[in-house]
């Protein structure tokens, strides 16, 4: 069998598990090893997408056990996508940490690659159980580096995440009981096929199981009532660590677009479901929170929370439409949004560095050193973020109007997404003009931009213009997605196939 | 034995439900502690309840389904050692804030001499 789907799994885990148990490593070999692993990670991501791309779909049962009695890993397009995006944000950040954020606390690098470890894995798995448990893994490893660098905000921030997501546990768990007992399996593509022969009678508790994992999924993404942790844990965090949590509200995307439109949606059609019908007007409301706290908000990073917040309300609108058509601009929305918060969270933290003691908020203050650089840079990262043209967002947000005008629900979202639109063009116009034109006549701050801190900035943000100019394959790409999620009976095939071929047959 | 079973699993839930939306650390995570007790028994009974079936084959004529058990094992590990986590922050935090209110302050504290 070939082993590549589970390296993405285990390479973090070695990694991490050998950074905590080496003792004595100093921070610069604790450093390359975290960013050798970091790069293999990505590596490796990219050698199974290619062999996905050829095969469509790899089941991977571990252990030898065969599907549906033992647990499969089932890298599909959607992971490969989401996988790509996790490492190709992680490196930027990993990098940025090793100029001096990681030591400020211990065991950055193990956590770190603990956390990669779970979203892989969350990415990857074809089993609920096991998706709970990577689940586990990644938010065990985001408190901790939550944590990371101490200070009353983190402590007061990380209270309220810790005990928000273990609630969230239970209530993971709660569903995962009434599953099991009413299908007797925890292998999504074998549920799938038990939750659409099962009997009337039961109907009214999976309907509740399926609810019950929605509220599990909206903690993680950032649905309206669930959402009140976010932005002060996003503003707390240290900027590495809060730019790779800018994938964790899309984990719980992931986990909503992973398991109903494959569990519950085998034998009707998507947009029915009473779960996905829930997610349209909360989804909104999010949406129009988001850019209310956008424009509200009082630091640059307070405000890049905010905007994760936004683009969550965006991305669970489109996706509640339930066609392949808007799930494929949600995710091109989706690539977009992730890495360009991710590079703010980074540019608020390089901005914050120069400007002693105002840090990112926007009040006025002596000017800075490198106020020309990180001016234009700023200029073009905020018409990228915003949705201006030339850069992705302008395209991702076109495509995002475009695919909505089918659906007959263009008299809501347009205004709303247009609207938080401008709304964030408004603040962030606020921000620049605060942090590089109003400058009280004190002497100027002598803090310069360290060099590495400011590429992985400019990496991110050219992530905007790379994916503009790119537009075209990743869109083929981003809707052969939406086509293969829209046909969940492919999946089942697959993994009842190789579960054939494992047991020879019977 | 089903009824019984049905109703703690209820008053550990709705006691966990309750000390979890309190205003101060220690309740909140007794809160949780009774929160994954019921979650814990419920997972277990989603096997179904039997006497005398131990979850063996072979053991006996009829076997009792060993995956629930299974999957409380991995449930209690996780939630004992995020238990003993939640207090360490929850100290720490109230040390730091010196307020063992969730929110770091407690609003209705008098704080005028």
């Amino acid at each position: 069998m070939n082993h590549l789907p589970v390296l993405p799994i285990l390479l973090p885990l070695l990694t991490g598990a050998l950074l905590v148990t080496l003792p004595r490593l100093t921070l610069n070999a604790q450093r390359l090893i975290s960013l050798g692993s970091t790069l293999a990670v990505l590596g490796l991501v990219l050698w199974l997408g290619a062999s996905v791309l050829e095969q469509g779909r790899l089941v991977y049962a571990l252990g030898g056990w065969a599907p549906p009695f033992g647990i499969v890993l089932v890298p599909d397009r959607l992971s490969i996508l989401m996988l790509v995006l996790t490492a190709s944000l992680a490196l930027p950040a990993i990098i940025y940490a090793c100029r001096g954020d990681d030591d400020s606390g211990s065991h950055f690098h193990a956590l770190f690659q603990f956390q990669l470890m779970g979203l892989n894995g969350a990415f990857l798995t074809g089993d609920i159980f096991n998706l709970f448990v990577f689940f586990e893994v990644l938010l065990i490893a985001s408190y901790a580096l939550l944590l990371h660098g101490g200070g009353t905000a983190r402590s007061r921030a990380g209270l309220h995440y810790v005990v928000i997501n273990l609630i969230g546990s239970a209530l993971f768990l709660l569903a995962l009981g009434m599953l099991y007992g009413l299908t007797g399996t925890l292998n999504m593509a074998d549920l799938a096929v038990r939750i659409s022969e099962a009997p009337p009678a039961d109907q009214p508790l999976l309907q509740a199981a399926s609810l019950i994992l929605l509220v599990v999924f909206g903690v993680k993404a950032a649905l309206l009532p669930l959402l009140f942790w976010l932005p002060r844990a996003y503003t707390a965090a240290a900027a590495p660590v809060a730019a790779l949590f800018a994938i964790m509200t899309k984990v719980g995307l992931y986990a909503m677009l992973r398991v109903f439109p494959l569990a519950f949606a085998l034998d009707q059609p998507l947009a029915t479901l009473t779960a996905w019908q829930w997610l349209w007007p909360l989804a909104l409301a999010t949406l129009a929170l988001g850019s209310i706290g956008v424009l509200g908000a009082t630091s640059l990073r307070n405000m890049t929370a905010y905007m994760v917040v936004v683009s969550a309300g965006t991305l669970m609108a489109i996706a509640s439409l339930g066609s392949a058509e808007a799930l494929a601009a949600g995710l091109f929305y989706l690539v977009h949004t992730t890495l360009l918060t991710g590079g703010f969270f980074l540019f608020a933290d390089l901005i914050g560095r120069q400007r002693g003691s105002a840090g990112d908020y926007m009040v006025a203050t002596a000017a800075m050193k490198d106020r020309r650089t990180l001016g234009i840079l700023f200029f073009f990262a905020a018409v990228a973020l915003a949705g201006l043209p030339p850069f992705s967002g302008f395209v991702s947000k076109a495509w995002l109007l475009q695919a909505s005008l089918g659906e007959g629900v263009a008299g809501l979202y347009w205004p709303l997404l247009l609207g938080a639109g401008f709304l964030m063009l408004i603040a962030l116009s606020r921000a620049g003009s605060k942090f590089f034109w109003r400058q009280s006549p004190e002497r100027d701050h002598e803090m310069r931009a360290d060099r590495v801190r400011f590429a992985c900035v400019l990496t991110l943000v050219s992530a905007g213009l790379i994916l503009s100019l790119t537009a075209a394959p990743l869109a083929d790409y981003t809707r052969s997605v939406a086509a293969q999620l829209m046909a969940p009976g492919d999946y089942v095939r697959a993994v009842h196939e190789a579960g054939l071929e494992m047991t020879g047959g019977h | 034995m089903e009824a019984l079973y049905a109703i703690a699993v209820g008053v550990l839930t709705t006691c966990g439900l309750y000390l979890v939306l309190r205003g101060r650390t220690f309740p909140v995570i007794m809160g949780l502690t009774l929160l994954s007790h019921g979650v814990n028994l419920f997972l277990f009974a989603s096997g179904r309840l039997a006497l005398a079936a131990p979850a063996v084959i072979g053991e006996s004529a009829r076997p009792t389904d060993p995956l629930p058990q299974a999957l409380v094992l991995t449930a209690i590990v996780i939630s004992f050692a995020m238990t003993a986590f939640v207090v360490v922050l929850a100290l720490r935090a109230a040390v730091e804030l010196r307020s063992d209110h969730v929110d770091g302050v407690d609003p209705e504290e008098d704080w005028r001499p």
